[in-house]
């Protein structure tokens, strides 16, 4: 047994030099021949049907760059990590990327929980970290409300399609009663219900909430049922989204349902059935169905790639890869302070999810696409204006 | 005589054991080694270090199997994340751990009290609902937790001198603990609860302490990692964080603080290690507990200690350990 026990935490040792000596050498991010950008996405627990595609959506865009011949010549390197949505696991690569792999700047993380989690050892690292499709409203604002200086987004903010979806259920549905069925558990939801309750001009006659991972949503909606309402809001994610479409639809609830980007998502279809996809409204970051020749050839390339249709989220990390490329362009080099201060001056940035430019705060500047699902069809798409 | 019995053969191989890593860490810290990337690494093994030697103490030495230390490890950070943002200085770290470690003690005995009278598997539930049930009221107390935002930017206080600290202290009171007298009392009722009652041992005071012992380093646990990482939200003291802890704790050896010890620093540095390989990681992961679990069915230390003192003396010379019980109940 001793003798075990000593062979043991000799084996340990060796195993922590043998790690250490295997991974300690880092190189500069302006040398050599490649440049590297960080992608660190959910590629496994909750968010992984989003970390995924938008994992894809990324190395598709690099492959395609280096298609065409790189960066002034020099091919981009992917370096890819899984942070098992998982914000411990976002910080500790964050700094992984930073530090040890040397990157020019990181795409990624897809949730708003580990982007906020990332962005300190981004700023103690030094390198730009651009997130999808972290789209709460305070992740990039430091505590004194100045904005984080490594840090940055490819989407619009929620309290920004929170009072679009408002202003839309104002002007183009005429609702003048709003019921709300919104997770509780979650802070993309709640803070998607406060914008959207102080836009909306009429009354908000019911507000019920659910929790992340319920399946079955009959008592909430039987207590809405027989409430005199023009529109139900969900803001909630598909998983959720999809059973309650269906079962107020089945329940005879026959108003439109109005949703977050979350909703947007292959998966919702088969969740809610072909049946029940009527009156659905639901901002989009992106729209597939655009007639623009970029979207189109995106989504053609993207669904011979990898077999499955683009969504939204794809458009976003895709635009993320060429906004960062365009950034190292402007700077003439891959440092990732350079990358950074380029980034800020970046204006009307032409991607396939809308021409926007950065904001002081980070945020970019773009118009919101709402969604009209009919008989299981795109039957129509709205776009609010940013400046309302 | 006290100071004989405190600087026993036993803590001394700790202390200097502790001591010899100190210096080892920093200066692997000064080489630059340990970089700001291993350095969490490093933190993240030191709480889960804290997180299994507590769990141990409930499940390996108490023999009651508990399902909810997240939960302890929500009251620590909840504690530190709402008190270091209006204090931020080191003593209201200090004072947020102790205040942390109150209310989960308390929390603790109201659970502990009525359940651990019972025998069989009512504690497991009943551990398992409590930390859901603090779970789900950080959700709905917004006020004052933030809800299900959690809390950001707080304080980042604590650095891996820290964390080393605390590690160190609590595989130090807990590994006196199992060799003190309620400490005995506490394994007697593990080995055979109607025995260590025909003893008088109070069997509901011994599992209580065990408990409130575990419950309370989960929170400094919890400290920790809200002062380290700066961002804490209800999500991350799911089940699933109990069960991370409780395969820490199985993995390492039920009833070894030494197994538990060894079983943190191998799953942080596999876990490090498996990072390069994407989605695959989580297959490899699982495949490496399975396996192990296979060939070392009581964990990789089973319910052996270390000792410096063992490694010069022979086993049945040193008194009081859990080897030298084995071998006398064998005899």
């Amino acid at each position: 047994m001793k003798k075990y026990v000593k062979g043991l935490f000799f084996s340990l040792v060796v195993l922590m030099v043998v790690i250490v000596a295997g991974c300690s050498n880092g190189e500069s991010a302006d040398e050599g021949d490649t440049i590297k950008i960080g992608s660190m996405f959910e590629l496994t627990g909750s968010a992984a049907a989003y970390g995924t595609s938008m994992n894809n959506a990324v190395s598709m865009a690099v492959d395609e760059i280096n298609d065409a011949g790189g960066i002034d010549g020099r091919t981009i390197e992917i370096v890819e990590y899984d942070t098992k949505t998982d914000e411990t696991e976002a910080a500790s690569l964050t700094t992984r990327l930073g530090t040890r792999d040397q990157v020019s700047a990181i795409i990624g993380p897809a949730t708003t929980g580990s982007m906020q989690a990332a962005i300190p050892n981004a700023n103690n690292a030094e390198v730009p970290i651009m997130s999808p499709t972290a789209t709460d409203d305070g992740v990039l604002t430091a505590d004194d409300g100045s904005v984080h200086p490594y840090a940055w987004r490819t989407s619009f903010t929620n309290s920004f399609q929170g009072s679009a979806l408002a202003q839309f259920a104002n002007d183009e549905l005429d609702a003048s009663k709003a019921a709300i069925l919104s997770d509780n558990s979650s802070d993309y939801a709640i803070g998607l219900t406060e914008t959207f309750t102080k836009i909306f001009e009429g009354d908000i006659v019911a507000a019920e909430n659910f929790s992340e991972g319920e399946t079955d949503f009959s008592a909430v909606l039987t207590n809405i049922k027989d409430i005199d309402f023009d529109v139900l809001y969900v803001p909630g994610y598909y998983e959720e989204a999809g059973p309650i479409i269906k079962q107020a639809r089945e329940m005879g609830i026959e108003q439109p349902i109005l949703g977050p980007d979350g909703m947007g998502n292959e998966i919702l279809r088969e969740l809610a059935g072909a049946e029940n996809m009527n009156e659905v409204y639901y901002t989009s970051h992106f729209v597939v169905t655009s007639e623009e020749p970029e979207v189109q050839e995106f989504v053609n390339n993207y669904q011979e790639e990898f077999g499955i249709e683009a969504d939204m989220f794809t458009g976003l990390a895709y635009d993320s890869v060429y906004v960062i490329k365009e950034a190292i362009e402007e700077a003439g080099s891959a440092d990732p302070q350079a990358v950074n201060e380029a980034l800020a001056n970046v204006t009307d940035f032409p991607g396939i999810t809308g021409t926007f430019s950065f904001d002081e705060m980070h945020d970019p500047i773009k118009t919101v696409n709402i969604i009209e699902i009919q008989d299981n069809e795109e039957a129509g798409v709205y776009a609010i204006d940013p400046n309302f | 005589m006290i100071l004989m019995k405190i600087f026993n053969r036993t803590n001394i191989s700790w202390i200097v054991l502790f001591i010899l890593t100190y210096f080892v860490l920093e200066g692997l810290t000064w080489a630059g080694i340990i970089d700001p990337f291993y350095e969490i690494t490093v933190v993240n093994i030191f709480i889960n270090i804290i997180l299994a030697v507590g769990l141990n103490l409930i499940v390996g030495f108490s023999g009651q199997l508990a399902l909810g230390h997240a939960g302890f490890m929500a009251i620590g950070a909840y504690a530190t994340g709402i008190l270091l943002v209006k204090m931020p200085s080191g003593a209201g770290l200090i004072v947020s751990m102790l205040v942390g470690m109150l209310v989960a003690g308390i929390l603790a005995l109201i659970i502990g009290i009525p359940t651990l009278r019972l025998k069989g598997d009512y504690f497991a539930i009943a551990t398992l609902g409590a930390s859901e049930i603090i779970r789900i009221a950080i959700l709905n107390l917004p006020d004052l937790t933030n809800g299900a935002v959690g809390i950001s930017g707080i304080p980042l206080m604590v650095d891996w001198r820290f964390a080393y600290f605390i590690a160190a202290l609590t595989i130090l009171v807990v590994s006196n603990y199992i060799r003190s007298s309620p400490g005995r009392a506490t394994i007697a009722v593990r080995e055979d609860e109607i025995a260590a009652e025909s003893l008088s041992i109070q069997t509901t005071y011994y599992k209580n302490l065990a408990f409130l012992i575990g419950a309370v380093t989960a929170v400094l646990a919890g400290s920790i990692h809200a002062s380290y990482f700066g961002v804490i939200n209800p999500g991350q003291f799911t089940f699933n964080k109990s069960i991370d802890i409780l395969i820490i704790v199985v993995f390492g050896g039920i009833g070894s603080v030494t197994g538990s010890v060894v079983a943190a620093v191998v799953l942080g540095i596999i876990n490090v290690y498996l990072q390069q390989f994407g989605a695959l990681r989580m297959i490899i992961y699982a495949l490496v507990l399975i396996f192990i679990m296979i060939f070392r069915p009581s964990g990789l230390m089973g319910n052996v200690e270390f000792s410096l003192s063992k490694l010069f003396k022979r086993p049945q010379d040193v008194p009081g350990s859990i080897e030298n019980m084995e071998q006398e109940k064998g005899a």
